[in-house]
């Protein structure tokens, strides 16, 4: 990978967290990360698996540039086009599915085809329809479709599935799947489901409770998201056995 | 149709107490209809109700603009609020009658005393509501924008007035009725003409007739405003709402 650097695309996401604390809400600081140092090669796709309230989503925002708050250095990837999908699918709801999709367009090519983004997530019939008329798993389809709308060099997904039907959830891991590999986009997942992150990532982040640090990283062999339900159950046995020896 | 029964109604009754008083001072409808023809014919009326209209239309702008730059900028950032607070809360008290004469005192008796005064004695309340609707703008969509690096003008269009919409039309259709209230005191103090000029007169004439009939006019025409340009542009405003899934 070394020759790739000069290369601007190809650089790695080089997340080194020293700290991280903010203000509760009755003014007391709570130490979220400590010492987290995170590295993931380009056109990757990493899992950061932790308990619930670990502190995923502060580490996503930091690498996804939003929180400057924090000791400690970040190189993202590419140019900085950023693509995210939040946990809750933070539409506009008064917009229409299109006009929210075309807003994350590239400010050169807002008159961009979508069709073949939109056909992907099985979304061509809802395009004219506002946010408040979808269910969730379609308004998360279309945060999604947003998210590769932007052309993203650095893709980062906060829990996307969390709250969705097993079937439902099943095929949109497809579509992520089908997406990623294709666009080649550095990706940063966050999860709390062991099995979803095997499926999905080339590598896995393990964070500790509160205050946030890697306690395990393990890169699993190709390929990814074809992985069998015995080599995925396979996989989460050692993990979990690896980490129950850790905490 | 129960609006047309009860607005008959009052009608009615106004007829009818002007029958039994017989007075010059309770004109009935008949009466004051053949003043208002009179005045229409001649027209005297559309003139004086242009003159208000404009001033009406004048100082409502002023005070929406300045308001919500205002109300926005003190939603969005505490250190402003706290400093500029102490100022709203004068504003607030002060009486419409202080800010009129002070207008016209040190600006003199023309067309921009008259506007300003009015307009400052409808800013604050337009700067308050602005300013709870700025503080319930929702953080999550403003990340949102941050992150898909929208720019500041498609931020502001797609983001943030939607969201501050419901109050902009609130503090519209209460700084409306404000406004020409207002206007008609500007008016009996410093002007040569208008509704509150007229009323003005006539009221130095007893002359009933006149003020009832410019008075109903000016009320019909707030209505014909609100009902064609306010409600139209509320409903525009949040017809994403309106649909069921």
């Amino acid at each position: 990978m070394n020759d790739a650097q000069s290369a601007g695309e190809a650089a790695p996401l080089e997340l080194r967290i020293e700290g991280k604390t903010y203000l509760s809400a009755d003014g007391t600081p709570v130490e979220v990360v400590r010492d987290l140092q995170l590295r993931l090669e380009a056109g990757s796709f990493g899992a950061l698996i932790g308990p619930s309230g670990c502190g995923k989503t502060t580490i996503l925002r930091i690498a996804a540039g939003l929180d400057p708050d924090f000791r400690g250095e970040l190189r993202r990837p590419g140019s900085g086009r950023l693509g995210m999908v939040f946990q809750e699918p933070r539409l506009l709801p008064w917009r229409t599915v299109e006009a929210n999709i075309r807003l994350a367009l590239p400010a050169h090519e807002t008159a961009a085809d979508l069709t073949e983004l939109v056909g992907i997530l099985g979304l061509g019939s809802h395009l004219a329809r506002y946010p408040g008329e979808l269910s969730l798993g379609l308004a998360r389809r279309v945060a999604i479709a947003r998210a590769f709308a932007a052309r993203p060099d650095f893709l980062l997904l906060d829990e996307p599935f969390v709250s969705l039907d097993e079937a439902v959830a099943i095929r949109l891991r497809n579509e992520l799947v089908a997406l990623t590999t294709r666009t080649r986009v550095t990706t940063l997942f966050v999860t709390h489901d062991l099995a979803e992150a095997i499926q999905l990532a080339d590598r896995l982040y393990f964070l500790s409770e509160r205050p946030a640090r890697i306690i395990l990283e393990r890169s699993l062999p190709p390929p990814r998201g074809a992985r069998s339900r015995d080599v995925i159950a396979a996989i989460s046995d050692e993990m979990r056995s690896l980490l129950s020896r850790l905490r | 149709m129960p609006r047309f029964y009860s607005l008959a109604a009052l009608v009615a009754l106004w007829a009818l107490a002007a029958a039994l008083a017989q007075s010059r001072l309770l004109p009935g409808p008949l009466t004051v209809g053949a003043v208002t023809l009179a005045d229409l014919r001649s027209g005297e009326l559309p003139f004086q109700m242009g003159c208000t209209l404009a001033r009406v239309v004048s100082s409502f702008v002023i005070a929406m603009l300045l308001g919500t730059i205002a109300g926005y900028a003190m939603g969005r950032s505490k250190s402003v609020d706290r400093y500029a607070d102490p100022w709203l809360i004068v504003l607030i008290n002060l009486p419409a009658l202080v800010t009129i004469i002070f207008a016209y005192i040190w600006i003199g008796l023309d067309e921009t005393a008259a506007i300003l005064a009015v307009a400052v004695n409808k800013l604050p309340n337009v700067i308050v509501v602005m300013r709870e609707g700025t503080r319930a703008l929702d953080p999550g969509l403003d990340e949102m924008a941050k992150a898909f690096q929208f720019t500041r003008l498609s931020r502001i269009r797609h983001v943030v007035i939607p969201q501050l919409a419901p109050y902009l039309a609130a503090s519209s259709r209460s700084g409306l009725s404000i406004v020409w209230k207002i206007v008609l005191v500007v008016e009996l103090i410093g002007r040569p003409n208008g509704v509150g000029f007229v009323l003005g007169s006539a009221f130095s004439l007893f002359d009933m007739a006149r003020i009832l009939s410019y008075a109903i006019c000016f009320i019909a025409l707030m209505l014909v405003i609100e009902s064609l340009l306010v409600q139209p542009l509320e409903r525009r405003a949040i017809r994403w709402r309106g649909r069921p899934a």
